[in-house]
């Protein structure tokens, strides 16, 4: 930012933004399930923040509203619903089975946030918005990193937590590039994320009711192979 | 306000389905508030016809010849299909939770018939995600470990596709209101903005949409849930998943490529044409060492997916016109191909093809229901799909996209054989494993010879008001 003065409540923003991208980090680095459950409410909290703090410094009542919605449907009621749906063992000291071990995580989680960093640059280059600035790159490498995880993990609750940190990242780039956006949009939108959540949890429950694992690797019955 | 009944009757009926004193009704509830829905649909389009557009709730609910074409669609493929289901489900191993399968049933048609009525394409977003929840659930309805797996593999891979495609929409709202249009963000003022707008951001936003939708769509190489989800759910899910529920999102799609075609990045109809050619040609392939006859008719809709993307990449008004006439004969064609598909499944219970012989012999009716739409899914004359896909031929070379034109006709010819060699071999010689057929339920046989006079009729004859919504919808999407 070359020197010019940056106002408080962008400057805080900058400082939200590297925790969701921590919290980010988080997700990738924590190998039990009720850790990465932790680690996306921090994420949301802060996204929250970050709307708030937007909000204040854009004098808009729709990041506000933004910011209330995002606590009420993901710091409150997609943890609650998850915890209702699913059985307890499944959220309890439970050590996640992934593709690639974890520091070698961390070094392709940090990879894929430089990378947006750089496909961004183009796009915010011509802008003087500090807060676009900040935003989008970092949006943009939650929904990678959330897409990430979601690949490399073979457990059906990370998976689920892996698409709602990607939901996270693409809001965290939304309220800076749209923050106008028509009230019922934004609440319809966090109402999906809630029935999101809600249909893969009770997909998760039934699974591991009828089939008795959530390993999403075991499941390769369908394709199109003569079987055995 | 015909156009609202139209549209909230299913979520009514759901509402009805869930109460306890009538759940034991829900199956005629069900089929009686859908198909009032459709001849909603149709008071609706003919007033489109008319006037060119229809409004439910000004500045929310308004349609124009596309919007109505897909609710036409809908509610014709939803009626028919739970009609089907009467018979089917009966054979359900949930009976007992029929009333839930109901319930969701309409919510989904609902969801179906909300998206092309929204004039804001950020609730467009949410429809096309509320339509996949709901379509999840119904494919885990059977609740068997095959049908968990599909269901799951199912929603993940749609669902990952929700929050980049999110962000696609948060593009394009920048792209438009940053050259400060104050006016609300609508399909219409977006195309009438299109040619101010950023084009590397409309770009963006395309792609980002393009990526998220094309995967429920099932676009190659992101089609590989379908064939799972569309074999292992109830029969008349199939039809409504395969008829209608991928076009929605791909109504979706061609919006926003009518806006990119109205800004000067005009070019991005070849990249449509090459990825269409993709997924026909890896359905064509696929389609000939197939194994279950559910998962055929699955495949074929990649296969018409990708040709309706072709003909829009074409973008003329000729191709546009093909392409929304390949998507309605499309959609009456694929359900009526899971209706005969459900009904051999009930009579033989199996669903791979190599245990299935001698059809006709064992029950006439489905086997010439079978052939009938294995003739009229292929492209066969005089068969609806056979006049749209060589209009859409003709209009591609007429556009100067002659290798395209080859290609595409090369792989429908290679999908005709693959699909026509499977149903013969199910079809003719000496039933093997079967003696007898179990007897198909009257309401399944209706719902079938009902579903079999447009496939009939659209191939021989249009009707004029029908010729005209076809146009009125190709207007839309920007072919020039």
């Amino acid at each position: 930012m070359n020197g010019t003065h940056v106002p408080l409540a962008e400057g805080l923003n900058a400082l939200t933004a590297g925790f969701v991208l921590l919290s980010a980090f988080g997700m990738v680095a924590t190998r039990q399930v009720q850790g990465v459950m932790r680690f996306f409410i921090l994420q949301s909290a802060f996204l929250s923040l970050s709307a708030f703090l937007i909000g204040f410094s854009r004098n808009s009542i729709h990041l506000w509203a933004l910011g209330a919605i995002t606590i009420v449907a993901k710091v409150i009621a997609i943890p609650w619903v998850l915890k209702r749906t699913l059985p307890g063992d499944l959220y309890e000291r439970r050590e996640i089975d992934q593709a690639l071990n974890i520091p070698s995580s961390l070094l392709l989680a940090l990879l894929l946030a430089i990378a947006a960093e750089f496909l961004v640059a183009p796009l915010v280059a011509a802008s003087a918005d500090v807060v676009l600035r900040v935003n989008l790159p970092i949006g943009l490498a939650g929904i990678l990193i959330g897409a990430y995880s979601l690949i490399a993990r073979r457990e059906a609750l990370p998976q689920l937590i892996g698409i709602l940190a990607m939901e996270n990242g693409a809001f965290f780039a939304g309220v800076a590039i749209s923050p106008d956006l028509p009230l019922i949009a934004e609440l319809a939108v966090a109402i999906d994320v809630v029935l999101i959540a809600v249909v893969i949890g009770v997909l998760t429950r039934d699974i591991h009711r009828t089939i008795g694992t959530t390993q999403a690797a075991t499941m390769t019955e369908l394709k199109e192979e003569p079987q055995p | 306000m015909i156009l609202i009944i139209a549209i909230f009757l299913p979520l009514f009926a759901a509402l009805l389905c869930w109460l306890k004193p009538l759940r034991t009704i829900a199956w005629g509830t069900t089929v009686l508030c859908l198909s009032i829905s459709f001849a909603m649909a149709v008071v609706t389009s003919a007033h489109v016809i008319s006037s060119g557009r229809a409004v439910g709730i000004p500045g929310w609910f308004e349609v124009d010849g596309l919007g109505v074409l897909m609710i036409l669609l809908v509610s014709f493929v939803c009626t028919l299909a739970a009609v089907f289901a009467g018979g089917y489900m009966r054979h359900s191993s949930q009976r007992e939770r029929l009333w839930w399968f109901y319930c969701n049933y309409n919510l989904l048609a609902f969801a179906l018939m909300v998206v092309p009525a929204f004039v804001d394409p950020n609730l467009v977003w949410v429809g096309v995600e509320l339509v996949t929840l709901f379509s999840v659930l119904l494919v885990a309805f059977e609740s068997t470990p095959s049908a968990l797996e599909a269901a799951w593999k199912f929603s993940i891979l749609t669902i990952m596709g929700a929050p980049i495609s999110l962000v696609g929409f948060f593009v394009l709202y920048w792209a438009y209101h940053g050259i400060g249009s104050g006016t609300a963000e609508t399909w219409q003022s977006l195309h009438a903005m299109a040619p101010m707008m950023s084009p590397n951001l409309l770009k963006l936003s395309f792609l980002l949409v393009f990526v998220g939708f094309g995967a429920k769509t099932g676009l190659a190489p992101m089609h590989t849930w379908l064939p799972d989800a569309h074999s292992q759910a109830p029969t008349p899910v199939c039809a409504v998943l395969s008829g209608i529920k991928t076009s929605v999102p791909l109504y979706a799609i061609l919006r926003l490529l009518s806006i990119i075609l109205a800004s000067p990045e005009a070019r991005i109809g070849r990249w449509m044409v090459v990825i269409g050619l993709f997924s026909v040609g890896v359905a064509a392939f696929l389609l000939l060492q197939v194994r279950d006859y559910k998962r055929m008719f699955a495949f074929s809709t990649v296969e018409h997916m990708g040709i309706i993307l072709t003909a829009a990449g074409f973008a003329t008004q000729k191709s546009d016109y093909a392409a929304v006439a390949q998507m309605l004969n499309h959609s009456i064609t694929k359900s009526l191909c899971f209706y005969a598909a459900g009904m051999v499944l009930l009579a033989l219970g199996t669903r791979e093809i190599k245990d299935v012989r001698g059809l006709f012999r064992l029950s006439p009716f489905v086997g010439a229901a079978l052939l009938l739409c294995a003739l009229a899914i292929a492209g066969a004359p005089p068969f609806p799909i056979f006049l749209s896909e060589f209009s859409i031929l003709s209009a591609g070379i007429r556009s100067g996209n002659n290798t395209a034109v080859a290609i595409l006709a090369i792989l429908i010819v290679v999908a005709f054989v693959a699909i026509m060699r499977q149903v013969n071999s199910m079809l003719f010689g000496k039933p093997a494993l079967h003696s007898t057929a179990e007897a198909t339920p009257l309401s399944c046989r209706t719902a079938v010879l009902v579903a079999a006079i447009p496939v009939v009729v659209l191939g021989v004859y249009i009707p004029g008001p029908m010729h005209s919504l076809l146009q009125l919808a190709a207007q839309q999407l920007g072919g020039r």
